[in-house]
């Protein structure tokens, strides 16, 4: 039975070369599409290196003051940070770090661009960079204003080129000379908050880190001791803040959160609109546009399809098909059509996401077809078969046998 | 073995109400081949089409094989077709997509047989048309005749006691509807099918066991 359906579906879709190549594309390219943005969301998302400790860590990225006309919103300084975080009792390590910063150093006459962060020592068990030589920095050479430096891989193959060590040579950066005592591997971009190129204590900052300001560069990641530390810190921070003053008298409110990964990775920088809903919202309206619009176009093409075939079932029904084996069968063929087009979409997405990788389109993002995502793409794949073949199978069924064949 | 009774039909339109059988009774006997004659319009076509269930009557009583067949669903209906009935068409009505023999197994399809017993049984109805060395082309590649013996062989291969066929020979010159209703007498003569074929031509229909002849959806002889 299925052999003969399978039959029957191939030699339709060989006839109707056309229709076959524009549902083929149809699933194939939204396919490829959905494909591509899963594993773009699931780097960003879902890679966790190098905070694998993510579902015990809360991040401090924004504080925003605000009055009836005035409002000024960023990331906070050095000195707020480690005052405040300093009185909490819950987390075991607070990391602080500033923002990432681009300069350029010279190579052999060369320019490059370097970006450039600044950390403190507890910044490194917070965090679990892989390091391939060297080991970082501690509270010692913190406090001492050591010029060491820790260095991607990729800042080490563009300023050395292709030695085995580095530890203990120098890098120039901003006109001093830093040595190297530690490499890690790279942070993918999309990862903002912890990718740099050079990582440097925050003592060598030429920038005043002990201001009393409350904004400045930096941003904080509280470790907590299990997950169930996370409401716990969470709510610490707000009562700390809810005794925070105001810097200045035309302000009268301070906001400043301790957020899981994903809302800080999405803070849209103002009190008022939430990050995570509108990236949310966002993805969703695209994947079901992208979803809706090529299932309605399947749909039609089927209906097309299969009542050019009314023949064949006005036949079918005569020899004793019933409506239900017809909807079977119609279904069976939209399920072949589709996972070929899931197949052929499947090669495609291998093919793009490798030209992305290759591309470099951003920096040390390596995009990479995972289960999850293949099996999110052919679930999709199923599910178009199955929705855009039950209207038209259901509407042909119930096609009269004499009126089908008279047409 | 077919039992017409009072048998009424009305195509319902927006604007017109066209009474296409009007009162029909009419008793075929099993092993009976009759032939059914009438002008164009007269309703032939529609009573063929309620004896084969395929149309369901306004008014009036089927029984086939001494069923009843007004209470049937649609499963029940098929099945019912599918073991009883074979059909003839004019326009052959072959799938164009598939080869002679598949077009030939598709009754089976819809019973419990496996691959093999189709194939053969298959084979075996289009030998019996003169066409065993046919199986591998498409319709298309066949001539009107060949077409049409082909569709003979679908409407025998599972062995039904009733065949109705609608002007088979309509569609093809003399010496090829003589070869098709030679095929025809054939069945009823050596397998005792019941045939009820509608026709235009009057020497054919003078080959049949009874002529039916059908004025404006009445029966008048
Ligand atoms: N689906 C329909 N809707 C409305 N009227 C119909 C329909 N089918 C048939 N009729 C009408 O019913 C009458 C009988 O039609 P039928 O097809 O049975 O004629 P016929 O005797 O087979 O004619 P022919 O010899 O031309 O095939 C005709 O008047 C036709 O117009
Ligand atoms: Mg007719």
């Amino acid at each position: 039975m299925l052999k003969n359906y399978f039959k029957i579906a191939i030699a339709v879709l060989k006839r109707r070369k056309f229709f076959t190549f524009i549902s083929l594309f149809g699933i194939s390219f939204t396919l490829t599409i959905l494909m591509v943005l899963t594993a773009f969301i699931n780097k960003v998302v879902g890679d966790n290196y190098p905070d694998k400790k993510r579902d015990r860590s809360l991040y401090i990225n924004r504080l925003q003051e605000s009055g009836e006309e005035n409002m000024m919103s960023s990331t906070l300084s050095y000195y707020f940070l480690s005052h405040y975080t300093g009185m909490m009792k819950t987390p075991v390590k607070v990391a602080i770090s500033s923002m990432f910063k681009g300069t350029n150093t010279y190579v052999n006459n060369k320019k490059i661009a370097v970006n450039f962060k600044y950390t403190n020592a507890e910044y490194w068990d917070v965090l679990d960079y892989d390091f391939t030589e060297g080991k970082p920095f501690n509270k010692q050479q913190v406090t001492n204003a050591d010029r060491v430096a820790i260095i991607s891989e990729d800042m080490k193959r563009q300023y050395f080129g292709d030695v085995a060590t580095v530890v203990g040579k120098y890098i120039e950066a901003d006109n001093v000379d830093y040595r190297v005592i530690g490499v890690v591997k790279n942070v993918p971009v999309t990862n903002y908050m912890l990718y740099s190129d050079i990582y440097l204590p925050y003592t060598v900052s030429k920038e005043d880190y002990k201001s009393k300001g409350y904004l400045g560069a930096y941003m904080a990641i509280l470790l907590g001791n299990s997950p169930g530390d996370i409401p716990k810190m969470q709510a610490e921070y707000e009562s700390i803040i809810a005794r925070v003053p105001v810097e200045r008298k035309e302000f009268k409110h301070v906001y400043s959160h301790a957020n899981t990964f994903f809302r800080s990775y999405v803070d849209t920088g103002n009190e008022k609109q939430s990050g995570v809903f509108i990236v949310v919202t966002a993805i969703s309206i695209f994947v079901f546009i992208f979803t809706l619009l090529p299932t309605l176009n399947l749909v039609n093409i089927n209906i097309t399809r299969i009542m050019e075939r009314s023949s064949e079932i006005g036949v079918r029904k005569a020899f004793g098909a019933s409506s239900k084996t017809l909807v079977y069968q119609f279904l069976v063929e939209n399920l072949i059509l589709t996972i070929l087009g899931g197949v052929i979409g499947t090669v495609l997405s291998v093919f793009a996401l490798y030209a992305i990788n290759n591309a470099n389109l951003i920096d040390n993002l390596e995009l990479s077809i995972n289960f999850t995502v293949l099996f999110i793409g052919l679930l999709v794949c199923l599910v178009f078969g199955l929705l855009s073949g039950v209207y038209p199978a259901w509407r042909m069924s119930k096609l009269n046998v004499v009126t089908a064949l008279k047409a | 073995m077919i039992r017409l009774q009072n048998i009424e039909k009305v195509y319902r339109t927006d604007t017109i109400e066209t009474l296409a059988l009007n009162s029909v009774s009419l008793d075929i006997a099993k092993g009976e081949f009759l032939s059914i004659m009438g002008p164009s319009g007269c309703g032939k076509s529609t009573l063929l089409n309620i004896m084969g269930l395929l149309d369901a009557p306004s008014k009036g009583e089927i029984r086939i094989d001494d069923q009843k067949t007004g209470g049937m669903n649609d499963k029940q209906l098929a099945q019912f077709r599918n073991k009883k009935l074979g059909f003839i068409f004019q326009s052959y009505h072959l799938i164009n997509d598939l080869q002679v023999l598949d077009n030939v197994e598709l009754p089976l399809l819809y019973r419990d047989t496996t691959a093999k017993q189709r194939r053969e049984l298959a084979a075996e109805a289009l030998a019996k048309v003169g066409l065993a060395n046919r199986l591998k082309h498409f319709p298309t590649q066949l001539s009107g005749g060949q077409r049409q013996r082909v569709a003979i062989a679908r409407a025998i291969v599972g062995k039904p006691e009733i065949i109705l066929a609608d002007e088979p020979t309509g569609n093809l010159d003399s010496a090829m509807g003589n070869e098709i209703m030679e095929i025809l007498l054939n069945l009823n003569r050596n397998d005792g099918t019941t045939i009820v074929m509608v026709t235009h031509d009057e020497n054919m229909a003078h080959k049949t066991h009874r002529l039916v002849r059908l004025f404006d959806g009445a029966q008048v002889q």
